[in-house]
């Protein structure tokens, strides 16, 4: 067998080590237990993923798994690139897990123990399916198993049972968008396994409405606007570790979907379908990051952060269609590349924001930034790897998202000689949101960064914080190092980006090459992240020697109160708040967000003359829930409700339902036949 | 190596003529105002004596506190490197193209707005969340402009654009071009805080910007922030010289460096001294009128970026 | 934009020829400023007399600013705090926070009879007494008000200009 057998094989192995471990070890164990193994899993996960980007393939049919169809299972360069993200945020995520269950946070019971190693072995599979029965198989246990652990608080906090719910009825609907296009491309292609649909002759229609089944399908596993609503929701509900491992892991399988299918097994297909990817990842990128900058709550923020990285990856996806489709293989290949470096950058910082966000949960109990603040005095780690996860989620030079970001824009600003109208219009577009988007990115995080860590607490719960153990720590650092890392050599994926490229089904070859030079193929515009971050550590060190040169005998920096306007000490209740922050963000796009303000103006018994209290209360809703979900579940209600006049108990009543039913039914085959 | 020394020259001349370019400015103004001036020397003088002053640690602010003023210096010394002011052939030109140079930007802005959110003070948050908005909004319109200028060049590093204006004379006077160069000045004046956004002059607190985030500093700390200040006025206002006006920039050799220095010099000077006739003529403009002007710059630049691709 | 093009053309330079220099410094710490001087003005209980006269000091015609003195809004961008008025008991305590949060050598400038001696509001109900009986006096400028060539005069003694 070769190394990426083995490791499935191990991958496979380990996760049943950690379901008998979640259900034998005792209770004080066994956190620790799974952890292990479920790291293992994910570290299994990464050999595997760098081994099939190294050029390394795999295929393995086990007829006697599953009945009728068996297993059928396939390694290639596109799912390497997957499993290395999803392995490593696995592997880190568990470690990270031992500590924060330990800080009694996180799932304790045995089922959802066991749900957890079960939950990563999935998420590594799913990408080497490699037949419609095992995809769906596999894709069904990666819901059922973080919808386990995403229910993990639900005793505790009533919202966790909702979010749950809106997860598991979008998933379901998710599940069956794919489930009718894919076995509808099965029945019209003649076979089941991914040779046979490759192989398979679909009239453009079919292949249309096969495509748009399924983008509704990953779309919604991706976050993509509208179906984001579940996202926001599970996400900051979980256990820290378990949103980093949906936020960072489980989100980029919408983005393996779409391409495995839609690139791969459907061969590309026509300019509009790409077209409609791009404005779906335009429209989220724009959606999530205005939702973003207004949320006030620390991993709600990170989850609507998610849905702008997808948007942008889909953004790319997007355009490398429309370029293929187009016949710019080479600008297809670049825009391509762009979206899959940006879901490797997502994965690593995302996963460390949350797992930075949990950090600061665990230390004080709330996730609300109106009520933290000066942890950097406290948490002195934490901070900085937030702060480094922060960088690379603003997409600003020195940050790992900046060179995505920059690939992208170059793929886009590049187009022209692609040609076509089509591109004349939608790539301006898609620049100015890509802009747009990295811009309140900025304003995002340096809220998250500034509001939360830095200044005086704001609460009690923010004073009294403390550093969070060691596991955690290191699990983050590792993190941080590979944000580090993806920041400063992107030149070395070169190769294998051009393989999962090349895997997805475009002919561009490798888009990026270079060491210390980013170089592009078919764009002359290079950039050196790595001399850049040196230049820049230079500047400052150049500039730190000259000030203190220029000042020497300069009586050293006076501790000094604050300047207060001679006023007294300010209070922390004075400070800048999240909410505050954003409000002129939240103004200039008010026609979007349409925030909601109640005030409450409570007068005196004996006049109403006299205020006795003004009660004001401001919030944004997530305004494509209410206009688009709000009137479908109005509808259902009233439709249910509805339903109970024909249910009523009476049992003649369902006789007859009964009766008339095989009736009609036997009238209209009467009439048929 | 010529080229590392051209560029360290550069490095040097921005930063020596910084205050001098704002300077010329407050003459500028003074001047239309029926005023006598200062002098253009009388920055360089508030630098040197705020060199020598104490600087102040305000309770209960930290590392971003410190940090940032040497943040700001130095990705302004970056940008310095960076931007074809004197020369198209900085050892940096490979490594830094027009979008990271907006990003060093913004990257010093952020560092900034950090610090100011640290001392915890309600001006200081009010001045970064304000600086934020102001800079997410730009951010938009300078990309857009940048697609709008290297679309045709096929290169987004400035010394291809530059080169390729200075063979193609023609391509200044393009619609294209010429709308990206009204967005850009929006945006210049956006980013570093002029009339009609931001009043770099103001007292009062609550109508305050850029000011705003930088109440808290002293002596030293205050100096660096300045100076840091003053260098991405004249990188930007440079940048704009360089990318519509690029005659005389020398080449690898040092034997072009006079004349470079001298068209530099002459360009910056002309700029700052429009700049600053207009800001005479307007007042500053309610914060929340200010997304208006900005979102008036986005279209121009859109239809620089349409025009590009439609009128060859 | 037309009228204000003609007026500027018009008017010209309306800032009066400057007179002769100060010979020498008029305070020892003045000579760590180098021709800069930045001052934070504290009214710290004035009729509003003083502030008119500064208001005319660094207008276009005195151009205090031309000498290298600039009114600036925190206190830490400050060398010199700009006092006016007899300090009132609700200003003591401001004006001594204002003082301690300029970073050293400090300057204060005393400007106005009130700010020495308490002028026209001896024995004032509402009084706590002059500024240096809150503050170290460094300069002071005597006048009720103090014309704004006398303001100009003080301030020229700090930049030697």
């Amino acid at each position: 067998m070769t190394l990426i057998g083995w490791g499935l094989t191990a991958a496979t192995v380990l996760a049943g080590l950690g379901v008998f471990a979640a259900v034998a070890t005792p209770a004080r164990w066994r956190s620790a237990a799974v952890g292990v193994c479920t790291s293992a899993v994910g570290a299994a996960g990464v050999v595997v993923g760098v081994a099939a980007l190294g050029g390394a393939t795999f295929r393995a049919w086990l007829p006697w798994l599953l009945p009728l169809a068996g297993i059928r299972l396939s390694v290639d360069a596109l799912a390497g690139l997957f499993l290395v993200a999803a392995g490593a945020v696995v592997a880190t995520a568990a470690v990270y897990g031992i500590g924060y269950a330990r800080a009694g946070h996180g799932p304790r019971g045995r089922g959802t123990q066991a749900s957890l190693p079960l939950f990563g072995w999935a998420l590594l599979l799913v990408p080497c399916a490699a037949s419609v029965s095992t995809f769906l198989v596999l894709w069904e246990l990666v819901a059922l198993t973080s919808l386990l652990l995403v229910l993990a608080g639900h005793r505790s906090r009533r919202q966790v049972a909702e979010a749950g719910l809106w997860y598991a009825v979008m998933t379901h609907l998710g599940l069956v968008a794919i489930l009718l296009g894919l076995v509808g491309f099965a029945a019209a292609a003649g076979g089941e396994s991914f040779d046979s649909l490759r192989a398979g002759r679909l009239s453009p229609v079919a292949q249309g409405l096969v495509f748009v089944l399924v983008l509704v399908g990953f779309g919604s596993k991706a976050g993509l606007v509208p179906l984001h609503v579940w996202l926001p929701r599970a996400h900051p509900e979980a256990p820290s570790h378990v949103s980093a491992m949906l936020s960072a892991g489980m989100v980029n399988l919408g983005v393996y979907g779409v391409l495995r299918v839609g690139v791969d097994l459907l061969g590309g297909g026509a300019v509009w379908w790409w077209l409609l990817v791009l404005a779906a990842g335009a429209v989220s990128a724009l959606y999530g990051i205005l939702q973003a900058v207004v949320s006030t709550d620390l991993k709600r923020l990170l989850a609507y952060s998610t849905v702008e990285n997808m948007g942008l990856v889909f953004v790319g996806v997007g355009a490398a269609g429309v370029f293929r489709a187009s016949g710019a293989s080479t600008l297809a290949a670049l825009a391509l590349s762009a979206a899959l470096l940006h879901v490797l950058n997502h994965a690593a910082f995302k996963a460390l924001l949350f797992g930075a966000a949990g950090s600061v949960l665990r230390a004080t109990g709330t996730r609300d930034l109106d009520a933290l603040g000066g942890l950097r005095g406290r948490m002195p780690v934490t901070t900085v790897l937030f702060a480094v996860g922060a960088l690379g989620a603003a997409a600003l030079p020195l940050g790992n998202g900046f060179i995505s970001e920059w690939l992208l824009l170059q793929s886009l600003v590049h187009a022209v000689p692609a040609g076509g109208v089509v591109t004349a219009l939608a790539m301006p577009v898609a620049v100015a949101v890509v802009a747009l988007t990295a811009g309140l990115a900025v304003a995002t995080f340096v809220k998250a960064l500034g509001v939360g860590f830095f200044a005086r607490p704001r609460s009690d719960a923010a004073a009294g914080a403390t550093e969070s153990p060691g596991t955690m720590l290191v699990a983050m650092g590792v993190l941080a190092a590979t944000c580090v890392a993806l920041a400063v050599a992107p030149a070395l994926l070169g190769p294998a980006l051009g393989r999962a490229v090349g895997a997805a089904g475009h002919t561009g070859g490798q888009a990026l090459s270079g060491g210390v030079t980013l170089r592009l193929t078919g764009v002359v515009s290079t950039l050196s992240p790595l001399l850049v971050v040196v230049s820049v550590l230079l500047g400052i060190s150049v500039t730190a020697a000259v000030a203190r040169l220029v000042s020497l005998g300069v009586r050293r920096r006076r501790a000094v109160p604050l300047w207060d306007c001679g006023a007294g000490p300010p209070t922390a209740r004075m400070e800048y708040t999240a909410t505050s922050f954003a409000e002129p963000l939240q103004r200039v796009f008010d026609d979007v967000l349409a925030p909601e303000t109640d005030v409450d103006v409570t007068p005196y018994a004996e006049s109403r003359y006299l205020v006795e209290r003004v009660r004001y209360h401001g919030r944004v809703p997530d305004r494509i829930e209410h206009r688009l979900y709000g009137p479908v579940l109005t509808a259902a209600r009233v439709l249910g409700r509805a339903g109970r006049v024909l249910a009523n108990g009476s049992v003649h009543r369902y006789l007859g339902y009964g009766f008339f039913g095989t009736l009609s039914l036997l009238v209209v085959l009467a009439v048929i036949r | 190596m010529t080229a590392a020394v051209v560029a360290a020259a550069q490095v040097v001349v921005v930063v020596a003529g910084a205050p001098l370019l704002v300077g010329v400015m407050r003459q500028v103004r003074a001047r239309l105002e029926g005023r006598a001036g200062a002098g253009v020397l009388q920055p360089w003088r508030d630098l040197r004596k705020l060199f020598r002053r104490q600087p102040a640690g305000p309770d209960g602010t930290g590392w971003a506190f410190r940090l940032a003023p040497l943040i700001l210096v130095g990705t302004s010394l970056v940008l310095a490197a960076v931007v074809p002011l004197l020369t198209t052939h900085s050892p940096l030109d490979r490594a830094a193209d027009l979008f990271a140079v907006v990003g060093l930007l913004a990257l010093g802005t952020v560092a900034l707005a950090l610090a100011a959110v640290d001392t915890g003070t309600a001006f200081g948050g009010m001045g970064a969340s304000r600086e934020l908005t102001v800079l997410a909004l730009v951010e938009p319109t300078i990309l857009l402009a940048v697609f709008a200028l290297s679309a045709r060049v096929g290169s987004t590093n400035l010394a291809a654009i530059v080169t390729a204006t200075l063979h193609d004379p023609v391509r200044v006077a393009s619609p294209a071009s010429l709308l990206a160069v009204v967005a850009l000045v929006i945006v210049t004046v956006a980013e570093t805080g002029r009339l009609p956004v931001d009043n770099p002059s103001t007292h009062l607190e609550l109508t305050m910007i850029h000011e705003a985030m930088v109440l808290e500093y002293a002596g030293v700390d205050l100096a660096l922030v300045e100076l840091a200040s003053a260098i991405r006025l004249s990188v930007l206002l440079g940048l704009l010289a360089s990318l519509f006006a690029p005659w005389g920039i020398a080449a690898a050799d040092v034997s072009g460096l006079p004349v470079a220095l001298l068209a530099l010099t002459v360009k910056l000077t002309v700029l700052a001294a429009a700049l600053a006739a207009a800001e005479v003529f307007v007042a500053k403009l309610r914060l929340f009128r200010v997304p208006e002007l900005l979102a008036g710059s986005f279209l121009l630049a859109v239809l620089a970026v349409a025009t590009s691709f439609f009128l060859v | 934009m037309r009228r204000l093009m003609r007026k500027i053309r018009s008017t010209g330079r309306v800032a009066e020829p400057a007179p002769p220099a100060p010979d020498g410094l008029s305070c020892p710490q003045a000579r760590a400023l180098g021709g800069s001087v930045q001052l934070r003005h504290v009214d710290a209980g004035s009729c509003n007399g003083c502030e008119i006269e500064i208001g005319s000091a660094f207008g276009p015609v005195y151009d205090a600013e031309r000498y290298g003195a600039r009114l600036v809004a925190s206190p830490r961008h400050a060398d010199a705090l700009l006092v006016t008025g007899p300090v009132t008991r609700n200003m003591a305590e401001p004006l001594r926070r204002t003082y301690e949060a300029v970073s050293e050598p400090r300057i204060v400038v005393a400007v106005g009879d009130c700010a020495r001696d308490l002028g026209e509001f001896v024995g004032g109900y509402g009084i706590h007494g002059a500024v240096r009986d809150v503050v170290p006096v460094d300069i002071e400028v005597p006048g009720c008000p103090p014309t704004p060539d006398d303001i100009v005069a003080a301030l020229r003694g700090l930049t030697g200009r």
